[in-house]
């Protein structure tokens, strides 16, 4: 449409609507181009239609999701009105497909080497040779092993797995790969793996490849260009570094603002309101309810794309009006902590295993730190290092085996249960998955009260009462209160959860990753509940993530855990700006910042 | 139609709900109409059916119609008593196995097999032998053979909700583990514990009949389903209708509760498929 393709082009989709049976658009008059090795950055939060977008690509309809109009090309041939039979043909050969859980993916019950031999067999008839398949995996740099292709996925790293996948959907040398937040769920170092893999595939094949991701982070390291969409409509298509440094649409710079960064560290604002599901999209922008520039035009007509600047297309009646925000620009925090005070929170050579069948592994190993009060503490590491078991023993879910956990200048008995009411009380916990820490059976207004009855004693009357006035502290309105879990988004469900914790007015706070499961925009919002509520109230908290931009712009100072110790810590400022281990470097270069944003695209 | 009635909103959930409706209305208040009396001989046994007898008479000449009025009562409330006892044991063994992560856990696993070991309706028959026929035998027997596979799944859903974050929010608020199985676990266990029990019920009533029909639990002349089919049987090419119509009733209890547990399943909206009720004779 705006942006003409090229005849070089390799992918071309013009126009494309879906919908559902009953009518309401999924998507709507999507339209991108790209060519032989580039890659497209498909960026939105979830509900957006980007990956409805990606799987037409691939001739894919979810079930109830129907072709309206519009056309898709793909390797100069079309994917519209082709039966089943001729779509296999396509898939696989002309564009293949890497899945978001590599683990769901892999038939558990198929070998490695034999999944791979499958592909080449559907689309070269007959010819499927093992040395083909340890090509295939060399590509993927898993070639070195002769016995790998005998192994089944559950054996494989969820990395591994990842790389078996990429190495099926590369192997009969499609021109056109859809990745599907390929690298979602998986831990900073073996991210930074699989990307380095598929921008070598890119050059390497000249494979042309469209990367969907609700991370801008990683998408302005490998994408040339982005496309953003917002309620299954292109909101703004430019160069990769265009989206980045000069958005021009509020939505998608209100996304850049939300994006934590380590390198450029500012305060973070979240998007206020939630994203407009299927079936409830307004007349005009669908943004214009959440957006601060929204006028009465907008809220009349749907804005059509446009460009605002050679090869800089926006779907905004506004563009020209409002003028570029101003970089909310912060440094590192660097409180010092006056030597006097003592620590609220001493935690002294802790030691945890986890019993796995006769033995027991160590999960934390010689682990030593302190919080001031009233200081927030990051503590850093990927996914078994042991962060979360320091975390659990504090709150008195997890039996240290040896080591000792001073809280307020009194030793803390290991078992939550054992401790008394006041220490219960005053150290509280949120978890990561805001999906199961809430009981789905009860009203929020009962998940809340229950601290409220049995930490601080209150009568029923007294505790319900005081419901609504938790609710509004993480700013969520009180007849929430008479909600179920359910009916709740994720970012407010973990905002209960919050609201659950302060009830007990606690003096501790221990954060397990939680906002690991949120949207960029949602996690910018509970980052900013919490940072205000720590002010607020003076409360210390233990913020355990993976995300060292979260740590920028939380916390005052970091601990960094690799296999179950503490390698480095220190300020924020010093240990992310001077990193003195090994680790913390290699964690820090492996981090995708937006200052990343592909180099001369 | 919200909330806890939804799965008649389904045609099997309706259909089967309207049959186990009428096949209990029947059972419990049948006898109120019923022609004659259950145990007075009306005519030349064995007779077709008439305008007298709608069904015909049985072998004793009494009427198969009134018989089957009065013949439900028995079989449906003492396989109800069993299915709700099994449940109060199997609920209780089932909890505290799958909150436990001590050795309470495999001791009471290991016991449970042992019943399971046991084919039920063997074990029935040593228990009445031992004890005599009653109608708390009965009761208890069945309970037993029962709470095994109740407190086996139980257990399982118990173990997958003992570890959500919610559960452990409870831990470290220091609640009892009473006050954490009552609050947080059991009220997220019981859609899957809900669609068992129909099936339960059912195999109740089907053991129950088995006894019945074998002579070891209920006794002439007390009118009874199972009894009746078992009386009547070696008759059945001369007053077909003595044998079927009390095994029309049992079958239909049988589908209804099963249509009804269908319903019910889907409206939850889990992939939970309950298992189809084992036979008697396994």
């Amino acid at each position: 449409m705006s942006a003409i393709a090229p005849p070089s082009a390799v992918v071309r989709v013009d126009g494309l609507t879906l919908a559902l049976h009953t009518g309401e658009p999924v998507v709507e008059d999507v339209s991108f181009s790209l060519g032989a090795g580039e890659i497209l950055g498909l960026v939105g939060e979830s509900g957006s239609g980007k990956t409805t977008t990606a799987l037409a690509l691939l001739g894919y309809t979810r079930p109830g999701v129907t072709w309206r109009s519009g056309t898709v090309e793909v390797g100069g041939e079309q994917v519209r009105e082709r039966d089943e039979r001729s779509l296999r043909s396509l898939r696989g050969r002309v564009v293949s497909y890497v899945p978001q859980d590599p683990g769901g993916a892999l038939n558990p019950s198929l070998r490695v080497g034999d999944a791979i031999l499958d592909v080449l067999r559907a689309h070269r008839s007959g010819e499927g040779s093992p040395e083909l398949v340890h090509a295939a995996l060399d590509r993927v740099e898993l070639g070195g092993d002769a016995g790998f292709p005998r192994r089944y996925p559950h054996q494989l790293s969820g990395g591994q797995q990842q790389r078996v996948t990429i190495a099926m959907a590369c192997v009969c040398e499609p021109p056109v790969a859809v990745l599907d937040e390929p690298t979602t769920g998986l831990d900073v170092l073996t991210q930074d793996r699989i990307l380095f893999e598929l921008d070598r595939l890119r050059n390497e094949q000249g494979m042309a490849m469209v990367y969907v991701s609700h991370d801008l982070a990683v998408v302005a390291r490998m994408a040339d260009r982005i496309v953003v969409m917002y309620a299954g409509r292109v909101v703004e298509n430019a160069p990769a570094a265009d989206v980045i440094e000069r958005p021009r649409h509020p939505y998608t710079r209100a996304l850049v603002a939300a994006i934590p960064d380590f390198r450029t560290p500012r305060s973070l604002r979240g998007i206020p309101g939630v994203s407009v599901g299927v079936g409830e999209w307004p007349k005009g922008c669908a943004f214009a309810p959440r957006c601060e520039h929204a006028a009465v035009l907008c809220e009349e007509a749907v804005p059509v794309l446009a460009d605002a600047a050679p090869g800089h297309a926006v779907r905004c009646c506004r563009t020209h009006e409002i003028s570029a925000p101003e970089r909310a620009e912060s440094t590192l925090r660097s409180r010092p902590v006056a030597p006097e005070t003592a620590p609220l929170l001493e935690v002294t050579e802790l030691e945890a295993r986890y019993r796995s069948g006769r033995s027991a592994r160590p999960a934390v190993v010689d682990v030593s730190f302190a919080i001031p009060p009233g200081r927030c503490v990051a503590l850093v590491g990927e996914s078994g290092s042991g962060k979360t078991t320091v975390g659990r023993c504090i709150a008195g879910l997890h039996r240290p085996s040896s080591g000792s956990i001073l809280f307020a200048g009194n030793w803390l008995i290991a078992d939550a249960a054992a401790r008394p009411l006041d220490v219960r009380r005053r150290i509280q916990i949120v978890f990561q998955n805001p999906f199961e820490s809430l009981n789905p059976r009860h009203q929020v207004r009962s998940s809340i009260a229950r601290p409220l009855r049995v930490l601080r004693r209150l009568s029923r009357r007294d505790a319900d009462a005081a419901v609504g006035d938790l609710l509004e502290r993480v700013r969520l309105p009180k007849r929430v209160a008479e909600r179920f879990p359910v009916e709740l988004s994720g970012g407010e469900r973990q905002r209960v959860a919050i609201a659950r914790a302060l009830a007990a007015e606690p003096d501790l706070l221990i954060c397990d990753e939680v906002t690991s499961a949120l949207d960029v925009s949602v996690q910018a919002a509970v980052l900013e509940l919490l940072q205000e509520l720590q002010r607020e109230l003076g409360l210390s908290m233990l913020f355990i993530t993976h995300n060292l931009g979260v740590v920028a712009c939380v916390a005052d100072s970091v601990l960094v855990m690799d296999q179950g110790s503490l390698v480095e810590s220190g300020p924020v400022a010093q240990v992310l700006e001077h990193p003195q281990h090994e680790y913390t470097r290699r964690l820090l270069s492996a981090a995708p910042t937006l200052a990343d944003v592909a180099a001369g695209a | 139609m919200t909330g806890r009635l939804r799965f008649l909103r389904s045609t099997s959930g309706a259909l089967g709900a309207g049959i186990v409706v009428f096949v209990v209305l029947v059972a419990l208040f049948g006898r109120y109409f019923a022609p004659h009396d259950p145990s007075a001989p009306i005519g030349v046994p064995l007779s077709d059916a008439s305008s007298d007898a709608w069904l015909g008479t049985d072998f004793l000449g009494r009427d198969v119609f009134s018989r089957l009025l009065y013949g439900g009562r028995s079989v449906i409330l003492i396989a109800l008593a069993a299915t709700l006892l099994a449940y109060a044991v199997g609920l209780g063994i089932g909890l505290m196995a799958g909150y436990s992560r001590s050795f309470v856990d495999p001791l009471l696993m290991r016991s449970v097999d042992v019943l399971l070991a046991f084919p039920p309706l063997l074990l029935l028959l040593i228990l009445i032998t031992g004890a005599g026929t009653s109608v708390a035998v009965l009761i208890i027997g069945v309970a037993i053979i029962q709470a095994p596979a109740i407190s086996r799944i139980v257990r399982t859903a118990t173990q997958v909700e003992a570890v959500r974050a919610y559960v452990e929010a409870a831990i470290a608020r220091g609640e009892r583990p009473l006050a954490i199985l009552g609050r947080e676990v059991m009220p997220n266990i019981l859609a899957p514990v809900l669609v068992d029990s129909g099936l339960r019920f059912t195999f109740s009533i089907l053991i129950i009949a088995s006894v019945n029909f074998l002579g070891l639990g209920l006794q002439p002349p007390s009118p009874d389903w199972a009894l009746m089919i078992s009386e009547n049987r070696e008759y059945i090419s001369v007053n077909s209708l003595a044998v079927l119509a009390p095994a029309a009733m049992i079958a239909l209890l049988t589908i209804g509760i099963n249509l009804t547990g269908d319903g019910i399943a889907r409206s939850l909206g889990r992939s939970y498929v309950p298992r189809t009720s084992r036979t008697v004779i396994e």
